[in-house]
């Protein structure tokens, strides 16, 4: 029996002294992504001026169950060529955090695609380029071509072949991806 | 004190019996098999602890004895250690036998110890010491592959986790020399942190019949030992050394022992293991490369009636996951799916780049037995375990070199055991257990918490009873209950928590609200019940029926609770559930079994009932700015698997003979109604093993591996949008590839370069017709073909 009484001592004194050990310091802090693009605007000056249309899509909990919020705020004219350009943030922090200039800096390993679909006709021009003379394309021109509706997706790819002839055999890996219902009238 | 008394009286006793104590009992150890004598073998008589070691040929003599009958204890470095009675009456010679096995098994051997085992009445399989070290540059996942039963699931080629009967993950218990591996388990692309060369053996039971070492095994229980250490003055040691064409890299490993009559001992331990990227027939598998470092220290005290034992490990591993594999969306796992080569193919290099995992694990016991006269042996045991896990993704600018996690996990164990014979037929095993474990994750990633941080405390307590009804019938019955309290600390995004109705299930958990996250405290209590029941049947010529039954309860693991958001290995967002109840594995098992040197054979049919099964299964496609990732959410349901394992091994003309495995198992999701994911698809080895100890022992094995394509598994396939194309694509996530059959051959040759020490080179080819293949069990098969041919050279010294 008094074997019995060591262990119990034993063991009482081994689980004590472990959980007394263990209560620190509260609560953890968040963790707010640092990576992640929640926003992606793009703006489309005409070329001459007159009023700038903005697509922008917004995904403010990043990898949780919303749906990006996507907003078109108008309608492209026809035969105008159009000044765009890119922004993309990360607005889960305060203030947002501009990912574009980590795009810039980082020319080589990224490029951003145009895509046209649905009839949409529209052609693209890069404007902007990395230090090795490839495309990066924060800032495009946009040609619309005659009335036509249809979509237009922006695709962001890290670390893709370059140069490459298009999306098709870029590579790499896609970090954003955003399509817009967009009219020529 | 109490041990002194004891002694004082045994002592005491010894001449009240007899007055005349000069006699003497001299003979000699031999081999049970083929009667050569072993030498160094030690014998003790018990009590008087008087000790003498067995000379070159095998004899020993005791002086100054009692008429009396004596307890002695005959052990000897690679054999079963055996107690014996024996009487003295004058000067008395007796010869001892010893089953001397460990040295002689050259393969992985079925053995149905009914009385040294860890589980009495479920079937085990073994890893011996010599199969062990054909695995020196492997993993354990590798060498565990070699038993029936068991398959892996890869992520690549190096991270190798081992699946037994269908299960793995926490579903799977893995005992390292007496501590039981808290190392993330729960995550399927974590391999088991332990070297493979610390182990002397390694057993494993199919499900959860060994009740002392946990009781939520619902998949089964992988133990590995370390080498025994013999009681004599001595210094020995090996030094195994491997190079592989495949990988382009090696292995060394060492070991040197040094052992004191006195019971002294102490085992110094090394590994380094090096490879570069590996290669499918076709192309360079870029960034698989591995960089293993590995140490151990033992020091101890070994007597027959007490015993201490401390001991450290250092377990370092870099490992590089498959480029190729790290996608953005939904849309690069289709364009990797489609292609029939991987997207990223570089030259060979032996640099790590991202995505790697960089895993350092430490293991710390102290352990300590003694033999109480009347009471049996009592064990205690305190372990600590810390498990560093850092992940590196390939990111973008500040972020570049940090890692996307940082894991680290403390764990404490106190276990205390009792292994009492209560009468000759009747033995009594008992225990309780403490641990506390504590999860942090490093918020300086700038990556939301995988695991969240949290505290987990368990207590557990067993009893096992097992009763020799006669010379066949052989019974055992065993209880278990477990307490598990969790504290944990989770940051929600407070989309989901809304999503999930958790907002109006558990508004008592919120501490507070952070931007867009809610900080919530959840404690979860976690009350399980396991039982085993089982008989071992003995008939005919070493004819043995082994019948169980198990009851295994495990709790849901942090991952399948509290996962939420994007698995980049994985490319898919992955979602736990914090209402999870604990999974119930109701397991039957029966084995029949054969022992014989010409034709032995162990059937193992099974069937393993589980409730509130935890799978993870695609529900939804979710919309991000990154593209669109199929969700996968853990649920509970019904599951049967179902299988049957079989080996055999036929001793067809001299020093030749034929083995045989077969696996078969079915996966089955009783509540949904159709197949389970992963399940191990029919497979069968077959190997021709020419074996002449008469000439430097030289073993030949060609060995053939045929994998049939699984045909059953659940459709997760989902559609996605292409821009490009503007069209939906099917992304085939589910279909499991074609069958194939692979070839291997494997060599070894001894020569003794002096009386104590021992060259043993070997030759091995894996893949010897370089067959492009893809396995279903290997997760990185979307993307790229496994390993093509390997040409391996084995050298070792045993000294």
């Amino acid at each position: 029996m008094r074997i019995l009484k060591y262990i119990s001592i034993i063991l009482f004194t081994g689980i004590l002294s472990i959980a007394c050990s263990s209560d620190d310091n509260g609560t953890p802090m968040a963790v707010n992504e640092e990576e992640v693009i929640t926003t992606l605007a793009v703006t489309l000056t005409p070329d001459g001026g007159g009023t700038a249309i903005t697509l922008q899509t917004r995904d403010l909990d990043g990898d949780g169950p919303n749906a990006p919020e996507i907003t078109v705020s108008g309608n492209l004219a026809a035969g105008v060529t159009y000044n765009g350009s890119i922004v993309l943030l990360n607005e889960t922090e305060t203030p947002a955090e501009d990912i574009t200039k980590e795009v810039v800096a980082e020319a080589k390993e990224h490029q951003l695609f145009y895509t046209s679909g649905g009839g949409l006709e529209i052609t693209t021009a890069y404007i902007d380029t990395d230090s090795d003379g490839n495309p990066l394309g924060t800032k495009f021109t946009l040609t619309a071509g005659n009335p036509s509706s249809g979509t237009l997706t922006f695709t962001l790819r890290h670390e893709p072949t370059k140069p490459n002839a298009g999306l098709s055999n870029a590579g790499g890996e896609t970090d954003l991806e955003a399509t817009f219902s967009v009219t020529v009238e | 004190m109490r041990f002194y008394v004891m002694v004082l009286l045994l002592l005491s006793s010894i001449p009240s019996i007899s007055q005349n104590c000069d006699y003497t009992l001299s003979g000699t150890v031999a081999d049970l098999h083929d009667g050569s004598v072993l030498v160094g073998a030690l014998l003790i008589v018990a009590g008087t602890e008087q000790a003498v070691v067995t000379d070159v040929d095998g004899k020993f003599a005791f002086a100054g004895l009692c008429e009396n009958t004596y307890s002695i204890q005959v052990s000897h470095p690679f054999c079963i250690t055996r107690g014996f009675s024996v009487k003295v009456s004058g000067n008395t010679t007796r010869n001892f036998q010893l089953e001397h096995h460990l040295e002689e098994l050259n393969e992985v051997t079925i053995q149905g110890k009914a009385f040294q085992n860890k589980s009495k009445t479920s079937f085990e399989n073994e890893i011996s010491i010599v199969e062990l070290e054909r695995f020196s540059n492997g993993s354990l996942g590798d060498a565990l592959n070699s038993l029936s039963g068991v398959s892996s699931l890869n992520t690549g080629n190096t991270v190798v986790k081992p699946l037994i009967n269908g299960l793995h993950s926490s579903r799977v218990i893995i005992m390292n020399d007496g501590v039981r591996m808290e190392d993330q388990e729960w995550g399927a692309e974590h391999a088991p942190n332990m070297d493979i060369n610390t182990a002397g053996n390694i057993t494993l039971i199919k499900g959860a019949g060994a009740l002392q070492f946990g009781g939520d095994a619902v998949g089964g229980v992988i133990i590995t030992e370390a080498p025994k250490v013999s009681l004599k003055d001595s210094l020995y040691g090996k030094t195994s050394l491997t190079g592989a064409s495949n990988g382009r890299g090696g292995s060394l490993t060492s070991r040197l022992t040094k052992s004191f009559q006195s019971g002294w001992h102490g085992t110094v331990q090394g590994t380094v293991k090096r490879f570069g990227d590996f290669e499918a027939p076709d192309y360079v598998l870029s960034n698989t490369g591995i960089f293993e470092r590995n140490a151990s220290l033992r020091i101890g005290l070994n007597r027959f009636s007490y015993a201490i034992e401390a001991y450290y490990t250092l377990f370092k591993n870099e490992i590089g996951i498959l480029r190729a594999s790290h996608l953005g969306g939904a849309q690069d796992q289709l364009r990797a799916i489609k292609s029939d080569r991987p997207l990223v193919i570089d030259d060979f290099t032996y640099d790590i780049a991202e995505p790697r995992q960089d895993v350092t694990h430490h293991l710390a016991t102290f352990k300590a037995f003694k033999r109480f006269d009347g009471l049996g042996k009592l064990s205690l045991q305190y372990d600590f375990q810390r498990n560093h896990r850092l992940e590196f993704d390939i990111r973008r600018g500040d972020d570049r070199d940090k890692a996307s996690l940082d894991l680290q996990l403390d764990t404490h164990t106190l276990m205390l055991d009792l292994n009492s014979r209560f009468s000759e037929s009747v033995n009594f095993k008992a225990g309780l257990s403490a641990r506390y474990q504590n999860n942090f994750a490093d918020p300086g990633t700038g990556v939301r918490r995988l695991i969240p941080d949290y505290d987990k405390y368990d207590l557990g307590v067993y009893g096992i009873l097992d009763y020799r009804l006669n010379e066949s019938w052989f019974l055992e019955a065993g209880g278990r209950f477990d307490y598990t309290y969790m504290d944990v600390f989770k940051f929600y995004r407070t989309s989901f928590w809304q999503s999930r109705n958790y907002d109006t299930l558990f508004p008592e958990l919120v501490i507070e609200e952070v931007g867009n996250q809610i900080l919530t405290n959840p404690q979860l209590n976690f009350y399980n019940h396991s039982a085993t029941a089982g008989a071992t049947y003995s008939f005919g010529k070493g004819y043995n029926l082994f019948i169980n039954y198990s009851l295994a309860t495990r709790a849901p693991n942090p991952s399948e609770l509290f996962s939420e958001g994007l698995h980049h290995s994985a490319s898919r967002i992955e979602l736990g559930d914090l209402r999870f109840d604990p999974e119930t594995a109701h397991k039957f098992s029966s084995t029949l079994q054969r022992e014989n040197e010409n034709f032995g054979f162990s059937l193992n049919p099974y069937i393993n009932l589980i409730n509130d099964f935890i799978v993870i299964e695609p529900t939804e496609i979710q919309q991000t700015v990154r593209g669109n990732f199929q969700v996968w959410e853990y649920r509970q349901t019904d599951a049967r698997l179902l299988g049957v394992d079989v080996d055999a091994s036929y001793a067809f003309a001299k020093n030749f003979r034929f083995d045989h495995q077969f696996s078969f198992v079915k996966g089955y999701d009783r509540s949904q109604k159709e197949a389970l994911i992963d399940i191990p698809p029919v497979n069968t080895k077959n190997g021709l093993v020419y074996h002449n100890r008469d000439f430097n022992n030289i073993w030949l094995q060609l060995q053939s591996e045929y994998v049939f394509r699984q045909n059953e598994y659940p459709n997760n396939n989902f559609e996605v949008f292409i821009p490009e194309t503007e069209t939906f694509e099917i992304v085939d996530v589910s279909t499991p590839p074609s069958a194939y059959h692979l070839l291997n051959f494997n060599s070894s040759i001894d020569f003794d370069i002096s009386q104590k020490s021992t060259l043993t080179l070997g030759l091995e080819v894996t893949n010897i017709f370089n067959t492009s293949y893809r396995n279903y069990l290997n997760r990185l098969r979307f993307y790229a073909d496994d390993l093509g041919r390997n040409l391996l050279l084995h050298l070792r010294i045993n000294y």
